[in-house]
């Protein structure tokens, strides 16, 4: 009894060491993304609050708690509060699997990659059950293409990750990661490369991030599945999404740009700065997370037919045929990436 | 469509030259110094034509300007101004009431176009408040207090202009 017990707070204990790191990653990263999209259309960005803005995300959280939350009067209220907390599980859970270094990992689990497609496919009923839920038109549609535009891109995504499963024989994220040991050209995106392309564009997709963010359209349907919420359950959304982001970036970073890995050849680098490590591992996040917002500073919105026809018509075929050259690759065991088996 | 345009074409769309054209042009932007103006601590630049808070004037010795000519009445588009008046003991026309409402005003400048006495006047005023709907209705003895006030700066800005008048 004293032993399970003392077992699930270690497990508690360590959870709570990703997810408080993780909800400040999000908030500041609702600061960044208005700061670097302030700074590219010419302005400041805020920067009242605080020095230089920098308590701008804590005033906007203490704001939002402190709302009322409001439930529309046709709402099935059971399911309306449900979904931003289904949304908010799922992209929180799928963070037990990163290896966020060398066996710093929640939990080390062989299937780890078919977790993480499970996890981030769950993030979509939160949002369709939302749009259902609220009992509004605007909420209707934005679940609607959300779930057609998730559906469409969910399968490119997982086509490119088979691709990655079958250079690296493995369904272990650490696993993973240390097949593409060696420099910059070992890792994945270079053999890889179609693929990485897909699985990024497509993971921007997935998070309904602009220039794919149809389903808050807001000169179309006001803010899509999220319309009649506010106050706490809004903002679960708000960081579910984020934190769904981060973790599109954290996956392309360990898939294709080898995850806590040095660039360099051990034999260069030794044991200086420069070596593989934690801090790799988040440039690496930070770069495609900057990258997240350049191109929502940059791209005007996709329209709904061309979104589908990207993903129906030009990532899957993409994908599948990718597929086959990489299971050639493998059977031919081209050094250094395909030889692994 | 000739073959070489249309692999010219693929070739663009397949290396998403168009869209690489975007960010790089953004990315500049980025370092671009801002234009943001943080507004308490730093204000951009009046000029002496601002149209701001009205103002009615004094001469030297203390006379009031206005000799209720009304014409500032009659040309207000926004119907803002209400003048009443007439003759004081010593024979000459002054206002007896000379109210702006603010709150229907839309600071087009042609009270001050119109006045052939430069009595009414709008100063570079512009941080001002009310609390209530009825602060904003400004009273004879409102504006005459801004114009003593302001004189100084009211008459430096009619000098500036007097040129191209």
């Amino acid at each position: 009894m004293m032993d399970s017990l003392i077992a699930f707070a270690w497990i508690l204990g360590k959870s709570l060491l990703v997810i408080g790191p993780l909800l400040l990653v999000v908030a500041y990263y609702t600061f960044a993304e208005r700061k670097i999209i302030g700074y590219i259309q010419v302005r400041m960005g805020p920067n009242r609050v605080g020095p230089q803005g920098w308590l701008q995300p804590i005033a906007d959280a203490a704001k939002l708690a402190f709302k009322e939350i409001t439930i529309p009067a046709g709402a099935n209220k059971v399911l309306f509060i449900m979904a931003p907390i289904l949304s908010m599980g799922a992209a929180i859970a799928a963070w037990a699997v990163v290896p966020f270094n060398d066996g710093w990992v929640l939990a080390d689990l062989n299937a780890g990659l078919l977790y993480i497609l499970a996890m981030t496919s769950l993030g979509v009923y939160g949002v369709i059950i939302a749009g259902w839920a609220s009992n509004s038109k605007y909420a209707l549609l934005g679940a609607l293409r959300s779930a057609a535009q998730i559906v469409a891109y969910e399968i490119a995504m997982g086509f490119a990750l088979v691709a990655v499963l079958m250079t690296s024989s493995s369904l272990n994220l650490s696993d993973i990661v240390r097949a593409q040991e060696g420099n910059v050209f070992t890792w994945f995106w270079l053999p890889l490369l179609p693929m990485f392309f897909v699985y990024v564009i497509a993971g921007v997709a997935e998070t309904n991030r602009s220039p794919f963010d149809v389903a808050e359209g807001e000169s179309e349907i006001v803010a899509g599945f999220h319309v009649e919420y506010s106050g706490m359950p809004f903002s679960v959304f708000f960081i579910a999404e984020y934190a769904n982001m981060v973790l599109i970036c954290v996956l392309s970073a360990v898939m294709f740009l080898g995850g806590w890995l040095s660039p360099f050849p051990e034999s260069w680098v030794g044991e200086g700065i420069l070596a593989s490590g934690f801090h790799w591992f988040v440039f690496k996040v930070a770069m495609f997370m900057f990258m997240f917002l350049w191109l929502r500073a940059t791209f005007p919105r996709y329209r709904y037919d061309q979104i589908m026809r990207l993903g129906w018509k030009v990532f899957i075929p993409l994908t599948i045929i990718w597929i086959v050259v990489v299971g050639i690759a493998v059977m031919a065991e081209i050094p250094p990436w395909f030889d692994k088996l | 469509m000739t073959a070489v345009s249309k692999v010219h074409q693929y070739l663009k769309s397949l290396l998403l030259l168009e869209l690489l054209k975007g960010l790089s042009l953004t990315w500049r932007y980025l370092f671009r110094p801002k234009f943001t103006i943080r507004y308490p601590e730093e204000k951009t630049p009046q000029g002496h034509r601002f149209r701001g808070l009205h103002a009615l004037r004094r001469y030297p010795n203390g006379e009031e300007r206005c000799i209720a000519c009304k014409l500032c009445e009659a040309v207000c588009p926004a119907l803002a101004i209400t003048i009443e008046a007439e003759p004081r003991d010593d024979g000459t026309r002054r206002t007896t009431r000379y109210d702006i409402d603010l709150t229907k005003c839309i600071f087009c400048g042609f009270c001050e176009e119109s006045c052939p006495v430069d009595s009414i006047v709008e100063t570079r005023i512009f941080e001002y408040h009310g609390e209530k709907r009825g602060d904003l209705l400004m009273t004879k003895d409102d504006l005459l207090a801004v114009g003593d006030r302001w004189e100084k700066q009211i008459a430096a800005d009619r000098k500036k202009d007097a040129l191209y008048r």
